[in-house]
């Protein structure tokens, strides 16, 4: 026997590098500050960011309409009084998972894969969380109020009522929104001070010294840096799981028909990685087009988050077999008539197309040609986000529309306004991200940095 | 005494290329008696924390005692507001509902540790800061490019500027610069 065949080295997927071969500590940090400090700025980015900016002044435009004449410009009549607010809300924090799960629980199972995209991912986490955080409060009767959500000595000697998962959300989505800011916020120190030192410019060197507090790369300061940063990733960990659960026993604690089921949670996070892996692949794949990024995004990334997307849109397959599952086997008329209204009632196309865009779509990623095929990789990470959206439409208007007594029944029909609110904060996401882009380094340097020392002492040729 | 020895110093500053040798540099420095030193690189090393004298952080503790604190707070304020100052019977069930207590109770687990992770790690490392001595060596800015140092502080006992500086240059630096304070 030959002494090679009895130990193949198979080139797989995984031994395709994560980061091209021949980058040093200066080329990479080179690369990845020029696209802030240097380069100009591209005319897609200019296009793209005028897009975004667009559709953020028509959601301040619906906002303000909405705060002068109430929630009735909206399409939400009794019993469907979710509309798209709470559909919005759902679909943004679902978005924000998977910066999460690509920073936090990757970095614990020492994925080094995610080195290149997490920054992204965070930022795309961030971003969308606030224009989920948006939504419920805008969806209030009265916003002005919304300080009454918090426990703070009032006059009126009231508390938030604990027992009330609505209260448990406040908790929840505030949460996750802070430790995601710190989280990334902490992640990006090391790098403002590589640019304040690389910058130029005298007001870049204040912006980015400020952010980055002093850092000096010091060996103790590293130290403790890494200790903070790993228990943030624990930390943050739970919070994945956490906030979608919570978000999904908004619903389940209702007795709706098809919001009082066990399987939520678990049903609400796989979508919410799921969704949150399609948007972060929607944005990567032209941004390491437009600034040459392919060393960095590597397809290896595509490869990888298109199995997770196949993996995630498996898991919400089963959530909706067991939802019809549950219907048959409760023996509830009126379960088992929420589930025959989906499918064959009024809103019976969206629910077909949730099932082709959620369940259909993302097969193609069975084949190994399908996820290193760039278009295909794009589209159907578009399908997947659109498919992901009509999936709370499902759950929060098809549920509410046809409860219980049909004399109460009504359909439910956005209006102009809903469709400004939902598009513009579109617009407010994309014009957050266009501004990351522009004005922070949007790969972590520092691990990429890591990442090439790592490859130098598995033999790569020195830097 | 010799005339860079005042204190007008704040250390002196060895340039290295590469990981390896600002570790070496930093473990024979430790050997040598020195224990005012720090090094600097662009990315965390494995072992440079040792090198230069650092066996373990306070961090950890301040982040479990912050999460202890944030549960606390979390279930503490439910009892209260739910038991005793706003109590609300619902169908005689019973005021003390700790199961529905949890989820508030972890939420503010997470937040209060996860502040005292990132304030903690902040503090301990002295920052924000505005001003460093170590900026006035205008090679220093490659720390976060590709460049590794090793600097031996003027306070430290064993400093004496024409020895250290001698030391240094032993352990084949890029270069040793004098920083001002």
């Amino acid at each position: 026997m030959e002494p090679n065949a009895s130990n193949p080295a198979p080139h797989t997927a995984s031994s395709r590098p994560i980061l091209r071969r021949g980058h040093t500590y200066g080329s990479v940090t080179e690369q990845i500050s020029a696209v802030v400090l240097t380069r100009p700025t591209p005319r897609s980015w200019m296009v793209g960011f005028a897009i975004g900016f667009v559709l953020l002044m028509m959601l301040l435009v619906a906002v303000t309409y909405l705060f002068y004449r109430g929630v009735g410009i909206w399409g939400v009549r009794v019993p469907v009084a979710w509309g798209f607010a709470i559909v919005n809300f759902v679909w943004w924090i679902g978005i924000g998972h998977a910066g999460t799960l690509i920073s936090a629980i990757l970095l614990l199972f020492r994925q080094e894969w995610r080195t290149s995209i997490n920054r992204f991912a965070e930022a795309m986490t961030l971003f969308a969380v606030a224009c989920a955080g948006m939504f419920p409060l805008l969806h209030l009767g009265r916003p002005w109020v919304f300080y009454w959500l918090f426990p703070y000595p009032d006059t009126m000697r009231l508390w938030p009522q604990w027992r009330s998962p609505l209260v448990w959300d406040v908790f929840a989505v505030s949460t996750y929104a802070t430790v995601s800011l710190m989280f990334w916020y902490v992640g990006l120190i090391p790098d403002a001070g590589s640019m304040r030192d690389r910058a130029r410019h005298r007001f870049a060197r204040i912006f980015y010294g400020i952010l980055a507090m002093g850092w000096r790369g010091a060996a103790t300061h590293w130290h403790r840096y890494k200790i903070a940063y790993l228990l943030l990733a624990g930390l943050a960990t739970p919070l994945v799981l956490s906030v979608h659960s919570v978000v999904s026993m908004d619903f389940t604690i209702g007795i709706v028909p098809g919001w009082h089921t066990t399987i939520f949670p678990p049903y609400f996070v796989a979508g919410a990685i799921f969704s949150g892996f399609a948007m972060v692949m929607s944005l990567t794949i032209p941004v390491r087009k437009i600034y040459g990024l392919e060393d960095f995004f590597t397809i290896r990334h595509l490869d990888n988050m298109a199995k997770v997307l196949l993996a995630t849109g498996m898991m919400v397959s089963y959530g909706y077999l067991m939802e019809t599952f549950i219907a048959w086997y409760s023996n509830s008329p009126f379960e088992i008539f929420e589930v025959m209204n989906r499918a064959k009632g009024p809103y019976a196309f969206f629910f077909w197309m949730m099932i082709a865009c959620n369940v259909l779509a993302p097969q193609v990623f069975w084949f190994r040609k399908a996820r290193r095929n760039i278009p295909t990789l794009f589209i159907v990470s578009i399908v997947v986000n659109i498919g992901m959206w009509l999936e709370r439409f499902v759950i929060v208007v098809v549920s509410l529309h046809r409860d219980f007594i049909p004399s109460a029944w009504r359909m439910y029909y956005p209006t102009f306004w809903d469709w400004a609110t939902l598009f513009g904060s579109v617009g407010l996401f994309l014009t957050l991200m266009f501004l990351f882009i522009r004005l922070l380094p949007m790969i972590s340097m520092f691990e990429l940095r890591e990442q090439v020392a790592e490859q130098v002492e598995k033999g790569e040729p020195k830097p | 005494m010799n005339l860079t020895t005042k204190p007008s110093l704040h250390g002196l500053l060895a340039e290295f290329e590469s990981a390896d040798s600002v570790l070496a540099a930093a473990r024979s420095a430790y050997a040598d008696g020195y224990r005012k030193m720090e090094a600097y690189s662009p990315f965390p090393v494995e072992g440079l924390d040792e090198a230069v004298g650092l066996h373990h952080s306070r961090l950890p503790l301040i982040v479990l005692m912050g999460g202890i604190a944030g549960g606390l707070t979390g279930f503490g304020m439910e009892c209260f507001a739910a038991m005793y100052h706003y109590p609300i019977n619902v169908g005689g069930r019973p005021l003390f509902s700790w199961p529905a207590f949890i989820p508030v109770t972890f939420e503010l687990t997470v937040l209060f540790a996860a502040i005292s992770a990132v304030l903690g790690m902040l503090a301990l490392n002295g920052l924000p800061k505005p001003y460093h001595p170590l900026f006035n060596v205008e090679r220093f800015v490659l720390h976060g490019h590709d460049r590794f140092f090793l600097c031996i502080e003027a306070t430290d006992p064993k400093f004496d500027g024409e020895e250290t500086k001698k030391f240094l240059e032993r352990l084949l630096p890029k270069g040793v610069y004098e920083v001002e304070p």
